[in-house]
C-alpha cells in the first residue's frame, strides 16, 4: 500500500512537473473506492457545463438532483467540464480520474490500448438501451476482442455550416445550399467578392485541427485514411481524391483569394469570422450553430448547415464516457446508471425536450438536446418530437438531414491525435504556400502517419 | 544543553596526560556546537528548500530519466522496455525536423537577442538625460506575461492590414506573410522573443558596463578614440565575461523555446516551426505517450548538460582568476 502511494504520488510529481502544474493539487482524493456514509455510493462525474454556461449548468444539476432522488443509494458528484488531454493523465496518476470520465471519438481506442478504463462488458448485457444504439458507434469503444469499454452519448457528421445572410447578399439563395465542390467554390467567389474583408470559405489549418478536416476532406472525397491489412494499419490518403481535395482548396486560396490572407486557423478563429458575418463557408457540425448564436449575438435564421457536398462521405465525430479502471464494482455500476438515465435512456426524450423548451432553447437542430445516437423506433420517435416542439427554423438545415442519409459516414482513423498533427502540415503547405507541391506533402505526411498507425495496438 | 566538561570524560582513562591535553579538544567541539546552534535558522531554512527542491526538481528528473526507459499507462506498474522509446523518436520524421528548427532558432536568437540587447545597453549607457525613463521602457516587456505577448505579437503580424505589414509599407518594404509562411514564421517568433525578453539582458549588460573604470574611456578619448573605437578596445574586452555568460545562458534558454510556437504557430506553417518542446509536449500530452516524452526531455538535457557545463568551467575560470 505504502509503496503503491509512494510511486503514485511520485509519478504524479513527474507529471505535475511537466504540466507545471501544482503537486499540491495530488492531495485529497474524491475517487475513493470506500463506500460513502450512510451505505451509500458516491460516484465522480465529468460534463457538468461550466457555470458561465448558466442554462445548461442549471439543466445538468437539476439532473443530478433528481437522479439522487430516485436512486437514494448513489451520491453523484458532478466536476465541471469535459476531456482534456492535457490532464487526463495526471489525474489518473494521481487518483483523481473521475469514476465517470467524458471522451471524444477520437480517444476510446488508445484509452482502451493503454487499458486506462475499465471493461464494462459484463455490466451492460442487461441495459435496454443498448439495442437501439447505432452499432457503429457502440464499435468505436470495443477493442479487438468485442469487449466494451465505454457508451456513445453524442454523434455529429461533418456539414458545410454557412451564412444565409451573406449567401442572400451575395445573391445566392440560402435555401438551396451547394451540394457539390463546384458549386462551394462559385459561391465562395461570390461571397468574398462582397468586399469588406469577407472571406468566401475558411478551412482550418493549426493545433491538428487541419488534420481532422483534411480527414473530413478525404472522406468527403470518398478517400479512406488508413486501412487494416490483418493486424497491420498503414496510411491510404495518398491518392487521386485527396489531392482532388487539396487542389480545389489551393484554387480557392489562391487563384480566387476566397479563403482570406490570415491562414494557421483553428476553429474558434472561424466561428469569430463567422459571428462577425465575415465568413461565407465552413465545414462543421451543427452544434456549432447555438456557440454562433450565443456568442455572437446572433440568430438562428442567419445560419444553415448543409450536407457535406460532393455526396461521397462524411465524417461521424462524437462523444461519450467510460469508467475510471480503479472504480470497484459498485462504481461501475452505478457510474452505468448515470450514463444510462442522464443521456441515454430514450423514455427521457421527451423531458429532455421539454427542459429546454421551459428554458428557451433552441430545439429542432441536428444537435442537443437529443443526440443522434439511435436507431429503429426511439429514433423515429425523436425525429417526431423534435418536429413538434421545433423553435428554430428546422428548414434551415434540412438539406444536412436529408443528405446524411446517402452519404456513407466514416469514423475517426485510430491514433486520430497523431494523424492529425501529420497532416496539419498538408493543409498548412497549401494554404500558406502558393507553391506548394501537393504530392511531396501527401507523401510526407504517409510516411509520418505509417509512423504513428505502426504504434496502433 | 549541557556540555561536556573536561574532568568527566578523561576521569575514567585514569591517565594523567588527558586533563593537560583535554582543554583545546572540548574548547573545538563547544565551538563547533556554538557555531551549529548559531546557524541552526539557517540550516532549517535550508533544509526546507532542499525538501522543497528533492520534491519537485531533482526527483522529478530522476523519475523522468527512468520513465524514458518504461511504459507507463498509470494504471499498471511501469514495464521496463529498453530504449524502445528512443527508437520510436529516432523513427519519426518530425523528431529531425524539430532539432533543426531549434538549432534555427537558436542562432536567429543569439544574433538577434545577443546583439540587441547590447547595442541597447551601450547605447542606455552613452545616455545623458532620461536615463531612468528609457531603462523602464526597455524592461517593460519583460513583465508581459508571455501568452500575452504571444497574442499581442499575433496581431501585430496579422497577414494583410496588421501593424507590422503596415510599418514595413511605411518604409516602402513589401508586405509579409509573417507567420502565414514557412520561410518567414521563424524568424518572426525569434523577433517576438527578442523584443520580450531583452529587457532582462539589457539590464545584465548596463550592469556590466557600468563598472567599467570611467578613466579607461577617458584615457581612449584623449587618445583621440571615437564611440565604435571605444566599444571596440575598452567595452568589450571589460564585459568580456559577461558576454560569454550571458551567451550560454541564452543558449541553454532559447533551445528551450516553446510558448511562442505553441500559441503563435502550432507548429506551422509546414512544420517549420516544431521545436523540440513542442514535439515533446505533443508526445506527452497529445499522444499521451509520457515514456517517450521523457525520452526527449532527457536526450534535451543533455544536450543542455553540455552547455551548463561550459557555463559552470567558465564561472570556475572567472573565479580562480
Amino acid at each position: 500500500m505504502h509503496r503503491t502511494l509512494t510511486r503514485r504520488a511520485a509519478v504524479l510529481v513527474a507529471v505535475s512537473v511537466v504540466t507545471g502544474a501544482s503537486g499540491l493539487s495530488a492531495c485529497g482524493s474524491e475517487s475513493s473506492n470506500q463506500p460513502s456514509a450512510g451505505g451509500k455510493v458516491a460516484i465522480t462525474v465529468t460534463g457538468q457545463p461550466p457555470s458561465s454556461q448558466a442554462v445548461e449548468r442549471k439543466i445538468f444539476d437539476a439532473d443530478v438532483a433528481e437522479f439522487e432522488k430516485l436512486n437514494p443509494d448513489i451520491d453523484v458528484v458532478a466536476h465541471e467540464g469535459f476531456m482534456d488531454p492535457k490532464t487526463f493523465s495526471a489525474k489518473l496518476a494521481g487518483g483523481q480520474l473521475e469514476d465517470v470520465y467524458y471522451v471524444y471519438f477520437t480517444d476510446p481506442a488508445n484509452i482502451i490500448a493503454r487499458r486506462q478504463a475499465a471493461d464494462i462488458t459484463d455490466h451492460i448485457k442487461d441495459m435496454a438501451v443498448i439495442k437501439q444504439l447505432q452499432p457503429a458507434l457502440l464499435d468505436i469503444f470495443k477493442d479487438r476482442n468485442g469487449k466494451i469499454y465505454g457508451l456513445p452519448t453524442a454523434n455529429y457528421s461533418m456539414g458545410l455550416l454557412y451564412n444565409r445572410a451573406l449567401f442572400t447578399k451575395a445573391g445566392l439563395d440560402p435555401d438551396t445550399p451547394p451540394t457539390t465542390w463546384a458549386e462551394v467554390r462559385t459561391a465562395a467567389q461570390k461571397i468574398s467578392a462582397l468586399g469588406n474583408g469577407t472571406v468566401g470559405f475558411a478551412d482550418l489549418s493549426k493545433n491538428n485541427q487541419g488534420g481532422w478536416h483534411l480527414v473530413t476532406w478525404a472522406y468527403a472525397m470518398g478517400s479512406q485514411i488508413a486501412k487494416q491489412e490483418g493486424e497491420k494499419w498503414t496510411a491510404d490518403f495518398n491518392n487521386d481524391k485527396v489531392k482532388e481535395a487539396l487542389r480545389l482548396l489551393k484554387e480557392m486560396r489562391w487563384t480566387d483569394n476566397a479563403m482570406g490572407d490570415k491562414q494557421l486557423l483553428e476553429a474558434t478563429d472561424v466561428q469569430r469570422l463567422m459571428g462577425a458575418g465575415q465568413l461565407g463557408m465552413y465545414l462543421g457540425a451543427p452544434d456549432n450553430v447555438p456557440v454562433l448564436v450565443k456568442e455572437f449575438k446572433g440568430k438562428y435564421e442567419d445560419y444553415g448547415v448543409a450536407a457535406m457536398p460532393g455526396g461521397q462521405g462524411t465524417l461521424l465525430g462524437g462523444e461519450g464516457y467510460m469508467i475510471n479502471p480503479k472504480a470497484s464494482p459498485e462504481k461501475i455500476k452505478a457510474g452505468l446508471k448515470w450514463i444510462d438515465w442522464k443521456y441515454l435512456a430514450p423514455d427521457r426524450i421527451e423531458q429532455r425536450v421539454k427542459q429546454y423548451l421551459d428554458e428557451k432553447q433552441p430545439i429542432g437542430l441536428p444537435a442537443v438536446p437529443t443526440p443522434d445516437i439511435y436507431t429503429g423506433d426511439t429514433r423515429a420517435r425523436q425525429a417526431e418530437l423534435k418536429t413538434r416542439n421545433a423553435n428554430v427554423p428546422e428548414q434551415n438545415f434540412a438539406s444536412y438531414l436529408d443528405g446524411n442519409t446517402k452519404l456513407k459516414g466514416n469514423l475517426e482513423p485510430p491514433n486520430a491525435q497523431q494523424i492529425y498533427a501529420a497532416l496539419d502540415n498538408v493543409m498548412q503547405g497549401v494554404l500558406t504556400n502558393k507553391d506548394a507541391n501537393v504530392d511531396q506533402l501527401l507523401s510526407e505526411a504517409e510516411a509520418k502517419v505509417n509512423s504513428a498507425l505502426a504504434q496502433v495496438k | 544543553m549541557p556540555s561536556l566538561k573536561s574532568s568527566e570524560a578523561p576521569a575514567s582513562t585514569g591517565s594523567r596526560e588527558w586533563p593537560v591535553e583535554a582543554p583545546p579538544a572540548v574548547k573545538t567541539t563547544t565551538r563547533s556546537r556554538r557555531k551549529i546552534n548559531d546557524n541552526l535558522t539557517a540550516y532549517g531554512l535550508l533544509a526546507a528548500a532542499l525538501v522543497v527542491f528533492a520534491l519537485f526538481s531533482w526527483y522529478p528528473i530522476v523519475r523522468g530519466v527512468l520513465l524514458s526507459f518504461q511504459e507507463v499507462n498509470f494504471v499498471d506498474p511501469p514495464q521496463w522496455v529498453g530504449f524502445d522509446n528512443f527508437a520510436r523518436l529516432f523513427a519519426d520524421p518530425l523528431f529531425a525536423t524539430a532539432w533543426l528548427n531549434t538549432l534555427q532558432f537558436t542562432a536567429i536568437a543569439l544574433v538577434l537577442g545577443f546583439a540587441v540587447p547590447f547595442v541597447t545597453a551601450v547605447l542606455l549607457n552613452e545616455l545623458r538625460h532620461a536615463k531612468a525613463f528609457f531603462r523602464v521602457a526597455v524592461y517593460l516587456p519583460v513583465m508581459l506575461p508571455p501568452v500575452v505577448v504571444a497574442m499581442l505579437w499575433k496581431w501585430i503580424y496579422n497577414p494583410g492590414p496588421g501593424l507590422a505589414n503596415a510599418a514595413l509599407g511605411s518604409v516602402g518594404l513589401p508586405e509579409s506573410a509573417w507567420l502565414d509562411s514557412s520561410s518567414t514564421a521563424m524568424v518572426s517568433l525569434v523577433i517576438v522573443s527578442t523584443w520580450a525578453n531583452m529587457g532582462s539582458t539589457t539590464l545584465i549588460y548596463l550592469a556590466a558596463l557600468q563598472t567599467i573604470p570611467g578613466e579607461l574611456y577617458e584615457s581612449a578619448e584623449l587618445d583621440g578614440a571615437g564611440l565604435f573605437k571605444r566599444l571596440w578596445h575598452v567595452t568589450i574586452p571589460q564585459t568580456r565575461f559577461v558576454l560569454m555568460v550571458l551567451l550560454l545562458l541564452q543558449v541553454v534558454a532559447t533551445m528551450q523555446v516553446f510558448t511562442e510556437p505553441y500559441v503563435m504557430t502550432g507548429g506551422g506553417p509546414e512544420d517549420s516551426t516544431v521545436t523540440v518542446l513542442l514535439l515533446l509536449y505533443r508526445y506527452a500530452f497529445t499522444y499521451n505517450d509520457f515514456g517517450s516524452a521523457s525520452a526527449m526531455s532527457l536526450l534535451l538535457l543533455v544536450a543542455l548538460g553540455i552547455f551548463a557545463g561550459l557555463y559552470l568551467r567558465l564561472t570556475r575560470m572567472r573565479s580562480e582568476d
